[in-house]
C-alpha cells in the first residue's frame, strides 16, 4: 500500500508513456467479509473449490454474454487500444493497457475453452487459472472503472467493460468479491439507496433543504417525498441529499420543476439511482436494484420518471430498465403491463433531467439569467457511461449535445477542452466502475492524470475556473483529485448548479 | 495426390469451423444493449456504421494512424490478390477478374509491404511488443512468406499455371489432376493450406467475429424497443 499518494507530473507534451511492469502489481481493494457477499447470495469467502467453480461460471457466462465470446476470440493484439485507458496512461503499467487487461482473461479461456490452447498453451498464450491468476485478476480487474473509452478505437469494437465485468462476477461467484460495490448493493437492498439513509433522515434533510433555499431566494421551493400522484418520480443518487457539490444540483432540479410548474416527488422506498449491480456484472442484481424503481413509480403513481445527474445511472435507467423492467414498450408482465399503462407514454421514458430541462428551455417555459454565472468560465467533462452508454434526445450524440445547450444556456462563458479528451472519445474521472473508494486512492488520483492535463490547457489559456459534470461519481472523484494537481476542490460541480444559480423563479416577466 | 487431399481436409475445416463459429455466435444471446454510443438509433444506420467499419475500418483509423495505414495496405492487397487468383478457379475467367488482374499483381507487394509494417511494430513499440505473443509472429510470419513465395513464382521462377488451373478446376470437378513439379509451388500451397486450417481455431476470427460484435452491431433504441433474451426471459416468470 502506497504510504504517500502523490499526483504524476503533467506530460510536457502528451506523449505515450513507456511501459513500466509491475508498477501497479498487487495493488488490491478491500475484499468482502461474509456478511456483505452472502447478504447477496454470494459465497461468504473464497470457496475450497474454487477453480473449478470459476471454470464453469466463465462457460456459463460464455452461453449468456455473446459479448463476452466474440471479444474473447476476435482481438488481433493490434494495439489500437494500448494507449487509450487512462488508467495505464496514469500509472504506466502495461497490464492496464486494456488489450493486456483483456489478456489476463483470455489466457485461461484458452487455455480451457480453445483447441490450440489445450494443445500448445505455450505457443498462443494460454495459461492455467492459478490463485496468483485468480490474484491478479481480482488486482486488475479493479482498476478498470469500465468507461468503454477502449471500445471506441477496436476495430472489432471489442469493450473491455464486457470482460472486467465478466471477471467480477466469476470472482464473485468463488467468493472473492469487492467490499465496496458488494457493501453498496446490500444497502440499495435494504435501506433504498447507496449511503444507507433511511426515510426519517431523507425526509430531515429535504426539509433543511427547503428552508435554505427559502432563506437564499425568499421562496417556497418544495422537496417533496412519497407524493402519490406526483406526475414525476425524480430518481437520483443519494449522493445528491447531502455530498457537496452534488447538492447544488438538487436544488437545481427542484427549482426547474417549481418553475415549470411541475408535481414531482422522491421516493424513501426508492431513493438511489446508482445501480451498482452493472459494476459487478451481475445481471440479477442490477435487475434487482431497478425493479425497486419500478415498484416505487407504481406506488406512487406517477406518469414519468426521470434521472439526475449520475453517469451509470443513466446508461442503465436508458439503455437497460425496458430490458430489465419493461419500463417502456413489450412486457408482458403484470406490474409492467401496469406500469405502461400508468406512465404518460408521449414523453420519453425514462427522460433524463437534462432532456427535462432543455426541453423546458426550448419551450420558453423556464427562463434562465446566464448572467448570474458571468464569474464562472466553464467547460463540460462528459461522463464516460454517459457518453459512451447512452444517449439524450432524438440525435445520437444528443448525450454531448443537450447538456453544453444547458450551459449554453445557463451561463456566458464556456469552452470545450481538448477535441481528444471530450464527447466519445472522453477521459474517465478515475472513479467509476465501483472504483470510489480510499482504498484505491492512489489509483484514483493517478487515473485521472489524463483528464487533468485538458483541464490545466483550458484553465491556463482561456481561465476556465469551473468544470461542469452530470454524474455523481465524478463529482466526487474530482473534489478529491483536484488538489493533488493544484486546483481548487471547489472547482467541479454539477449542470444543474449553474442552472439553479440562473434560473428565474416567481413572476415571469 | 497429397496435395489434393490436403487441399480437400483444409477447404472441409476451413468452411466447418467456419459455420461452427458463427452458429456459435448466432445462438449465444446478448442480453443487453450495449452499442458504443453515439450509434445509429436504425438498422440501416448500422448497416452503414458496419460497412464503414469492415471496409474502412473506421475505428482503427481514430484509435492508430499508423496500424489503421498498414492493416489497411494489408488487408487491401490481399483482397486484391484473392480476386486476382479467382482466375485459376474459373473457366472462363469472370471478365472483372481480368479487369483486377494487372493491379492484383502489384497488389501482392502492398500487401507484403502492410505485413511488415504490422510486424514491424510488434518489435519497435514497447506497448506492442509487451501483448505480442509466439503466435501472433508465427501469423504474420505465415501471411508474409504465402506473399513471398507467391511473389517468386510470379517475378523470378515462373510455375507452369495453366498446370495449378486445370489442378484447382480437378478438384472443383471431383475429378484431382497433377500438380506441376515446383518446389516454390509446393511451399505456396501448403502455406494456404495451413492458413485455411488454422483460421477458424485462432485469431484469425477476427474476420466474421466483427459482425457479432454487440458494441457495434446493435442499433442504439433501447427506448424505443424492448430488447429481451430468452434467458433473462424466464427471470420475469419467477418473479
Amino acid at each position: 500500500m502506497a504510504t504517500e499518494i502523490t499526483a504524476p507530473p503533467y506530460r510536457v507534451i502528451p506523449i505515450i508513456p513507456a511501459i513500466k511492469p509491475g508498477a501497479m502489481e498487487g495493488l488490491k481493494p478491500f475484499v468482502a467479509n461474509d456478511r456483505i457477499q452472502e447478504a447477496l447470495g454470494f459465497p461468504g469467502g473464497l470457496v475450497d473449490d474454487w477453480k473449478e467453480r470459476a471454470i464453469a461460471k466463465m462457460g456459463d457466462l460464455l452461453k449468456k454474454y455473446r459479448s463476452l465470446k466474440v471479444y474473447l476470440d476476435a482481438c488481433v493484439h493490434c494495439g489500437a487500444c494500448s494507449d487509450k485507458c487512462h488508467y495505464f496512461i496514469g500509472t504506466q503499467d502495461p497490464k492496464n493497457m486494456p488489450v493486456a487487461r483483456q489478456d489476463l482473461m483470455r489466457s485461461v479461456y484458452r487455455r480451457y475453452f480453445t483447441l490450440p490452447g489445450k494443445l500448445f498453451p505455450k505457443l498462443v498464450g494460454a495459461r492455467e487459472l492459478t490463485k496468483e491468476v485468480l490474484d491478479e485478476w481480482y488486482s486488475y480487474y479493479h482498476q478498470c472503472s469500465e468507461c468503454r473509452r477502449c471500445s471506441v478505437f477496436c476495430p472489432y469494437g471489442i469493450d473491455t467493460a464486457e470482460i472486467t465485468m465478466a471477471a467480477r462476477e466469476i470472482l464473485d461467484s468463488v467468493g472473492y468479491g469487492q467490499k465496496y460495490s458488494n457493501e453498496i448493493i446490500g444497502k440499495v437492498n435494504t435501506i433504498g439507496n447507496n449511503l444507507g439513509l433511511p426515510g426519517p433522515a431523507l425526509e430531515d434533510t429535504l426539509e433543511g433543504l427547503e428552508e435554505d433555499v427559502k432563506e437564499d431566494t425568499g421562496i417556497d421551493v418544495r422537496f417533496p417525498l412519497d407524493v402519490k400522484g406526483a406526475e414525476v418520480l425524480l430518481i437520483t443518487p443519494s449522493a445528491d441529499f447531502f455530498a457537496e457539490p452534488h447538492i447544488d444540483s438538487l436544488i437545481g432540479y427542484a427549482k426547474v420543476f417549481h418553475a415549470a410548474g411541475i408535481s414531482w416527488t422522491l421516493s424513501s422506498m426508492s431513493s438511489e439511482a446508482a445501480n451498482f449491480g452493472l459494476f459487478i456484472g451481475n445481471y440479477e442484481q442490477m435487475r434487482k436494484v431497478a425493479l425497486r424503481i419500478r415498484q416505487a413509480a407504481l406506488e406512487l403513481g406517477v406518469k414519468r420518471i426521470v434521472v439526475g445527474e449520475c453517469g451509470h445511472a443513466w446508461r442503465v435507467a436508458y439503455s437497460f430498465w425496458n430490458t430489465l423492467t419493461g419500463i417502456g414498450d413489450g412486457a408482458e408482465d403484470k406490474f409492467a403491463l401496469q406500469l405502461q399503462k400508468q406512465l404518460d407514454q408521449r414523453y420519453r421514458q425514462p427522460t433524463h433531467i437534462c432532456e427535462l430541462t432543455w426541453d423546458l428551455i426550448q419551450r420558453q417555459a423556464i427562463t434562465l439569467d446566464p448572467e448570474a454565472n458571468d464569474n464562472l468560465i466553464v467547460t463540460f467533462h462528459d461522463s464516460c457511461n454517459v457518453a459512451r452508454g447512452s444517449r439524450m434526445g432524438e440525435m445520437a450524440g444528443g448525450q454531448f449535445e443537450i447538456p453544453r445547450s444547458i450551459i449554453r444556456a445557463a451561463a456566458n462563458h464556456f469552452v470545450d477542452m481538448s477535441d481528444a479528451t471530450t464527447r466519445e472519445k472522453t477521459f474517465c474521472c478515475g472513479g467509476g466502475g465501483g472504483l470510489l473508494t480510499d482504498d484505491l486512492m492512489d489509483l484514483r488520483v493517478k487515473g485521472a492524470l489524463p483528464r487533468m492535463e485538458a483541464l490545466k490547457e483550458v484553465a491556463d489559456r482561456d481561465g476556465v475556473n469551473f468544470m461542469a459534470t452530470i454524474c455523481a461519481i465524478c463529482k466526487t472523484q474530482f473534489s478529491k483529485v483536484l488538489p493533488y494537481y493544484g486546483f481548487n476542490m471547489r472547482m467541479v460541480g454539477g449542470v444543474h448548479q449553474l442552472v439553479s444559480n440562473a434560473i428565474r423563479l416567481g413572476d415571469k416577466e | 495426390m497429397i496435395f489434393a487431399a490436403l487441399f480437400y481436409a483444409a477447404f472441409l475445416i476451413l468452411a466447418g469451423g467456419l459455420v461452427y463459429r458463427i452458429s456459435d455466435y448466432l445462438r449465444t444471446p446478448a442480453p443487453l444493449k450495449i452499442p458504443t454510443t453515439p450509434a445509429p438509433t436504425t438498422g440501416g444506420g448500422v448497416a452503414l456504421r458496419m460497412t464503414r467499419e469492415v471496409l474502412l475500418f473506421e475505428s482503427l483509423f481514430k484509435g492508430s494512424l499508423w496500424t489503421w495505414g498498414f492493416a489497411m495496405l494489408f488487408h487491401g492487397g490481399l483482397a486484391l490478390v484473392l480476386m486476382r487468383h479467382l482466375r485459376y478457379f474459373t473457366q472462363p475467367v469472370w471478365s472483372w477478374v481480368d479487369m483486377v488482374q494487372p493491379f492484383g499483381i502489384y497488389a501482392g507487394f502492398v500487401m507484403a509491404i502492410g505485413l511488415v509494417g504490422l510486424w514491424g511494430r510488434r518489435f519497435l513499440v514497447d506497448r506492442i511488443r509487451y501483448i505480442s505473443t509466439p503466435s501472433d509472429h508465427l501469423m504474420l510470419a505465415l501471411l508474409l512468406m504465402i506473399a513471398i513465395s507467391g511473389l517468386s513464382m510470379k517475378f523470378l521462377d515462373h510455375t507452369d499455371i495453366i498446370g495449378v488451373k486445370a489442378f484447382f478446376l480437378g478438384l472443383e470437378h471431383f475429378d484431382p489432376q497433377p500438380l506441376p513439379a515446383s518446389p516454390l509451388l509446393y511451399l505456396h500451397l501448403s502455406l494456404v493450406a495451413s492458413l485455411m486450417i488454422i483460421f477458424p481455431f485462432s485469431k484469425l476470427l477476427h474476420a466474421p467475429g466483427v459482425f457479432f460484435s454487440p458494441s457495434r452491431n446493435q442499433p442504439d433504441n433501447p427506448r424505443e424497443h424492448r430488447h429481451l433474451s430468452p434467458w433473462a426471459a424466464k427471470l420475469e416468470s419467477e418473479s
